[in-house]
């Protein structure tokens, strides 16, 4: 589809805001305690900010939640009755808000998901979910978007971006069908763009990934891994608040006859992992488990669903309690 | 809407509370059925997560019953409860779970009378208190409770 | 810190240890644990006000035992953290040397365990100031109050169990969180399941822990879970009049018992 730009008045945007609520689920970041800032459903619009820089959680559990039901199911005397979930209960969700990192990993996790077979429950959401991105006007030594490939005003996933412009009205680029539908329901409120200035953060590139990428076919038995994460205590920290991390548990959890499946998220950093029942563990010690997971996001991911498992946004930075810096570590790996 | 009847599970010693809990049906001394008891070996294996997980499975009040203290069958595993318990209740206070729902008792074999009144006024206790809804309603709440068809 | 670096220097250069396990500077005006092992490399460690991480938990990590023997710099938390590990036979004496940092932020020399044991005796050993302000002001709410404070806390809490990893106690290789037959706390990070966590983390925790909040301050998600270990710290001083990791032979608080043990709950 050809990208259309419009520009959207700040006083409009209230309206489009309240529109689109009215039969939909918003999800919108909002300030919360200590300086975080969170995703809520339904806030009041003046609670959602537009000047964040990031949220502490991604929003991949819109589409990806942190535990999904899989299956129900009744254990009888001799059988058992299996209940599948209502997908169609899954509601219809504008994200709204979102910065492109966070959208462009909607991407990486199709990528995930639908790779042969087609995940039903993340395809439903994803078909449900109607993105409106922001692009950035704020970063910080974080951000790293520039470095894999994105910028702060990349397009991916998102069905209608809107770009902040100095005069603090916004720019609104109609990406998809989805977004386009947004413009014919809601036409009034959107004005033709007139090239009007927008307002845009620099974010240094810090590595080139693809020689990144390149390097790492080598490194599987570079000291590197070891020197490097020593330091890592093993938490699940950095895979949680990833955008792009998918890793799920499979879990059954049954009270008398009765009993569910659900799938949670799970994390490479653990040592329970990939422990196997025999007692044996293929990736023993921490330094194996970082290493998957720089391996898995640059190497293993372009490889083989031809995209890279990183949008630069760098929460995993922020959130880890040691330091472990992935942009300075890639950093060092593109020169190893 | 029909009266509230609580749900009380009982964790007792096999030596003691137990024997007491026999001794008061063989005595026909009459008391609440709301009891549900669990036998034990020993207070000293009553591990504090079956006391949650009763909660979690629908109990309004607990009770928790051993040997007296010098009196244990295996010497001293009372002893070592009875410091858990200390340990637990300080957090639960602290966690805001109501220590009103929780008896704990010391009923020997020979205090048949004394379980039943331990029994009564438990279950007398947990009727005033009510249902324990807010922790039910914990339970019952996923976190993304809409977005997971829960 | 001419003092720490000379000494670690030093240590390394006579290999009487094979790593010191310190602070350097990290990303983004961060400090970060570092791991030296070439004496010519001791110039970047660092002390300042930013060197809040309790090291210990390095201590037992398989890579870095690996190494051999270690020095590790240690303020007052980390040195009760590592009486407790050699108390419950985690870590071994002969295996350490402590380059000891006080309050102050200034270089003391701990020769041994017995130097250590009567530094420690020196110190005030309940919880840090500020924590003791949350933990009153928590103390003086209503049980419905605080309840609604730790669901509205434990709410947040995605179990990526960085609280457990930061611990230096947390060292099982097998957390009962892990075990599912049976299932005792509900694997789903939803408020059972996280409530549960917690309440099993503090439970565990009781009588070992050191008060140093790094399970806190390691919190992605800014719980304040640190107050739940700290909350026991002080009552298990409030009734068996003991401080966690005083001497290098403390005996477990919750798996002994003196038969006069004071409480006024049970009928």
């Amino acid at each position: 589809m050809e990208t259309t730009s419009k520009t959207i008045r700040k006083h409009s945007l209230e309206k489009l805001y309240a529109s689109l609520a009215e039969n939909r689920k918003m999800y919108a970041p909002v300030a919360e305690a200590d300086n975080r800032i969170g995703y809520k459903y339904n806030p009041d619009f003046s609670e959602v900010i537009f000047d964040h820089i990031q949220s502490t959680l991604s929003v991949k559990n819109v589409v990806f939640p942190r535990v999904e039901n899989v299956i129900f199911y009744t254990n009888n005397k001799n059988d058992s009755t299996v209940t599948d979930v209502d997908l169609n209960k899954i509601p219809e969700v504008v994200l709204w808000g979102a910065h492109p990192c966070d959208t462009a990993a909607y991407d990486v996790l199709r990528s995930i998901f639908c790779w042969d077979t087609k995940d039903e429950f993340f395809a439903k959401r994803l078909e449900k979910l109607v993105v409106i991105g922001l692009a950035c006007h704020k970063s910080d030594a974080h951000c790293f978007c520039t470095s894999v490939g994105l910028s702060p005003d990349s397009t991916k996933g998102s069905d209608i971006l809107l770009v902040p412009l100095t005069n603090g009205d916004y720019k609104a680029e109609i990406l998809t069908e989805k977004g386009n539908r947004i413009l014919t329901d809601f036409s009034g409120l959107f004005e033709p763009y007139q090239d009007e200035e927008t307002k845009l953060t620099h974010v240094e590139q810090q590595f080139d990934h693809k020689q990144v990428t390149q390097h790492l076919k080598e490194a599987f038995e570079n000291p590197f891994w070891v020197e490097n994460s020593l330091r890592c205590i093993g938490c699940g920290a950095c895979a949680y608040v990833c955008p792009t991390c998918a890793c799920f548990d499979i879990q059954d959890e049954a009270k008398g006859k009765n009993g569910k499946r659900y799938r949670s998220w799970d994390s490479c950093g653990f040592g329970l992992f990939t422990l196997h029942t025999s007692g044996h563990n293929p990736r023993e010690v921490q330094s194996q488990r970082w290493r998957q997971r720089i391996l898995h996001k640059f190497s293993y991911m372009p490889e083989r669903n031809a995209s890279l498992g990183c949008v630069g946004c760098g929460r995993c930075s922020r959130a880890c309690p040691v330091d472990m810096n992935i942009a300075e570590q890639l950093q060092a790996l593109q020169s190893i | 809407m029909s009266e509230f009847e609580p749900k009380v599970v009982a964790f007792v010693c096999n030596w003691c509370t137990y024997a007491g809990a026999d001794l008061t049906g063989t005595s026909r001394i009459r008391y609440a059925s709301n009891v549900k008891i669990i036998r034990f070996p020993c207070t000293g294996r009553i591990d504090f997560m079956l006391l949650l997980k009763s909660f979690a499975n629908g109990a309004d009040g607990i009770i928790v019953s051993g040997c007296h203290p010098n009196d244990c069958h295996y010497t001293s595993g009372n002893f070592h409860a009875k410091r858990r318990w200390i340990m637990f209740k300080e957090l639960m206070d602290f966690m805001g779970i109501d220590m009103n729902r929780i008896t704990f008792s010391w009923v020997s074999a020979a205090e048949g009378a004394r379980w039943a009144e331990v029994v009564n006024t438990t279950v007398a206790r947990i009727r005033e208190l009510g249902p324990y809804v807010s922790y039910k309603q914990m339970v019952n709440t996923a976190v993304e409770e809409e977005v997971t068809n829960d | 810190m001419i003092n720490l670096v000379s000494r670690a220097d030093e240590l390394l250069e006579s290999k009487a240890v094979q790593v010191v396990i310190g602070y350097e500077a990290g990303s983004t005006g961060k400090a970060r644990p570092a791991f030296i092992t070439d004496p010519s490399k001791t110039g970047s460690l660092i002390f300042d006000d930013r060197c809040v991480q309790n090291l210990a938990v390095y201590l037992t990590k398989k890579e870095v035992r690996y190494f051999g023997k270690a020095a590790i710099v240690a303020t007052l938390p980390i040195m009760r953290s590592i009486m407790m590990l050699i108390s419950e036979q985690q870590v071994f004496a002969e295996n350490i040397v402590v380059l000891g940092v006080s309050a102050e932020g200034k270089y003391i020399d701990i020769a041994g365990i017995e130097v250590m044991q009567q530094y420690i005796a020196t110190c005030d050993l309940g919880n840090p100031a500020k924590d003791q302000e949350t933990l009153a002001m928590l103390n003086k709410m209503s049980t419905q109050q605080k309840f609604d404070f730790w669901q509205k806390e434990l709410s947040k809490c995605i179990k990526c169990y960085a609280c457990r990893q930061a611990c230096p106690m947390c060292y099982c290789t097998r957390c009962a969180v892990e075990c599912n037959q049976p299932q005792w706390i509900p694997v789903q990070s939803n408020l059972h399941g996280n409530t549960d966590w917690h309440i099993l983390r503090a439970m565990h925790l009781a009588g070992r822990c050191i008060s140093c909040g790094e399970c806190g301050r390691a919190c992605p998600v800014n719980i304040p879970c640190h107050l739940l270990t700290m909350h026991m710290a002080d009552q298990v001083h409030n009734y068996f009049n003991v401080y966690a990791g005083t001497t290098d032979k403390m005996s477990s608080v919750m798996s002994t018992f003196e038969p006069n043990d004071k409480e006024s709950f049970i009928q």
